[in-house]
């Protein structure tokens, strides 16, 4: 418990990311447009997801950020009349073309949701359960696994001693950081985040932020966040859409401070009309 | 930027107008000051320094207000860019205000004392001096309450005329004071009301680059056109 508040006295070490330089794109996202069948959602969009840094994607309800997000690990294949066109690429494949191995794709690019959403089953079952997916391991292996993704998500101190106990079990906070560590555990190269923290307390939020910062030493970070504090705090570079475009993208530092277009400046002043 | 829209939350709006208006009442306040002090220099008029010694308390107090103001904005509204750069500036801009009325003080404090000596020479060049300083005062303050960049970048270029008068009276006290070393008591003073208005100046440019960068969120470049300094020519040549 003390450990725990002199975590959240320190803030748990997130801070602003400075002007550090932008590494090079992950993912170059170029000329994208995605349509729910007539209606464009997103208007030919150019993004660069930097290498191993945080992306923060803001921008008000609508505006496509989410959609992004769906697109770079195709979740929209699942609904009939959704289509991307444009190039997404990634290790010089086109990720949004038609002949990707999707099983292979989701398992390098991870996806954690708004709301943490637990397999119904044991804590360490909730992580064995996606790598059995994709790899055959011993049992011995299999507990290496766990026990990796769970320090990586910053759980293991607090479940070590109850794996064997249902994930429902757990608090909000925690099923959250499961939900990291089961997406860790495929070991995916990108890790996309939508909205990981808006159902979660202050602490848990800044526990979350702070793994995340601990993340992008391996991982390359997007996190969706209405949160625009969040994003100051956690991300590296930081882009703004707007009614589908993406409007401004620069460092963290520079959009909240001197943002150059108007528009992203009236949004992240709160003057949007 | 006076065209932007309205934030959302209109107390916000409410709350960096109240900040404005402190920050032009208290130039406002510096403003007389300058003015009280150059009138006690020029016409030996004590009753004017002495208002401008008694002003210095309300400023101080708007500077603590303006601060508090400030600490409780940056902790409620968590402002971001524009805002955030309008609100920081505000906060070193009280500051800076509260060193001018300083300087201001301390002038008219040794208009006091000067008027004990007898001066046998013009003090229109130490006038000239005042009116331009105060110019750029009533000028920057302008910019503040009304958020102009241009305004802010034409005094940050006219300060370097302030320092040359500056220079031009350095070198003319000394020459008085090695005519004859009786001058040498109020030359001092004199020379000490010439550096008092030159840092005025000096606090002027620096309120113009906050203006500057709070409305641009760019900062002026480091260096402004300065010309030779005959001070510290002076210096050199005794090395």
């Amino acid at each position: 418990m003390s450990e725990t508040m002199s975590q959240s006295v320190s803030f748990g070490g997130v801070q602003a990311r400075s002007d550090a330089e932008i590494n090079p794109a992950r993912i170059a996202v170029r000329g994208l447009d995605f349509f729910y069948g007539s209606n464009r959602a997103l208007k030919s969009v150019n993004l660069d997801l930097p290498d191993k840094q945080v992306t923060g994607m803001i921008g008000p309800s609508g505006c496509g950020k989410s959609t992004l997000l769906r697109v770079l690990n195709r979740m929209y294949d699942l609904y009939p009349g959704q289509r991307a066109s444009g190039e997404v690429m990634m290790d010089g494949e086109n990720i949004i073309a038609p002949d990707v191995d999707l099983n292979a794709l989701r398992a390098k690019i991870g996806m954690v949701f708004q709301k943490p959403t637990p397999f119904p089953m044991t804590i360490y079952d909730n992580i064995a359960f996606g790598v059995k997916l994709h790899e055959r391991l011993s049992k011995s292996q299999m507990d290496e696994r766990v026990e990796w993704s769970l320090t990586r998500g910053a759980l293991w101190d607090e479940v070590k001693d109850r794996l064997s106990t249902s994930a429902m079990g757990l608090s909000g906070g925690q099923q959250q950081r499961l939900c990291i560590a089961r997406t860790i555990a495929v070991r995916p190269e990108v890790i996309l985040f939508d909205e990981p923290t808006s159902a979660l307390d202050p602490i848990s939020t800044l526990k979350i932020e702070e793994l995340i910062d601990e993340l992008k030493q391996d991982f390359t970070i997007a996190i969706v966040t209405h949160n625009m504090q969040q994003a100051a705090r956690c991300a590296d570079q930081v882009a703004f859409f707007y009614l589908g475009e993406m409007v401004e993208v620069d460092t963290a530092a520079r959009i909240f401070t001197a943002p150059k277009e108007r528009r992203t400046q009236e949004y992240i002043t709160g003057r949007f009309g | 930027m006076s065209e932007e829209a309205e934030h959302l939350v209109k107390s916000f709006d409410a709350d960096l107008k109240r900040l404005r208006g402190l920050l032009t009442q208290m130039g406002g306040i510096v403003e007389n000051q300058v003015a009280l002090a150059a009138q006690a220099i020029m016409n030996e008029d004590a009753a004017a320094a002495t208002r401008a010694v008694e002003e210095d308390p309300k400023v101080d107090a708007l500077e603590r207000e303006a601060e508090q103001f400030v600490i409780r904005m940056l902790a409620l509204r968590q402002p971001m860019a524009g805002d955030l750069r309008r609100i920081v500036a505000g906060l070193k801009i009280t500051g800076e205000l509260e060193r001018i009325g300083d300087y201001a003080a301390n002038v008219a404090k040794r208009s006091i004392v000067l008027s004990q000596f007898s001066m046998p020479y013009s003090l229109a060049g130490l006038a000239h001096m005042a009116t331009l300083v105060q110019e750029h005062l009533k000028t920057i303050i302008d910019a503040i309450g009304e958020n102009d960049a241009d305004k802010a970048v034409e005094v940050w270029r006219s300060d370097q005329i302030v320092d040359d008068m500056y220079n031009a009276i350095f070198r003319e006290l000394i020459t008085y004071m090695m005519e004859d070393p009786r001058n040498i008591t109020p030359c001092t003073h004199l020379l000490f009301i010439a550096k008092n208005l030159e840092r005025i100046g000096d606090h002027e440019t620096n309120i113009a680059e906050m203006v500057y960068y709070a409305e641009k969120g760019e900062v002026l470049p480091d260096a402004r056109p300065k010309g030779n300094s005959a001070a510290y020519a002076v210096v050199r040549q005794k090395e």
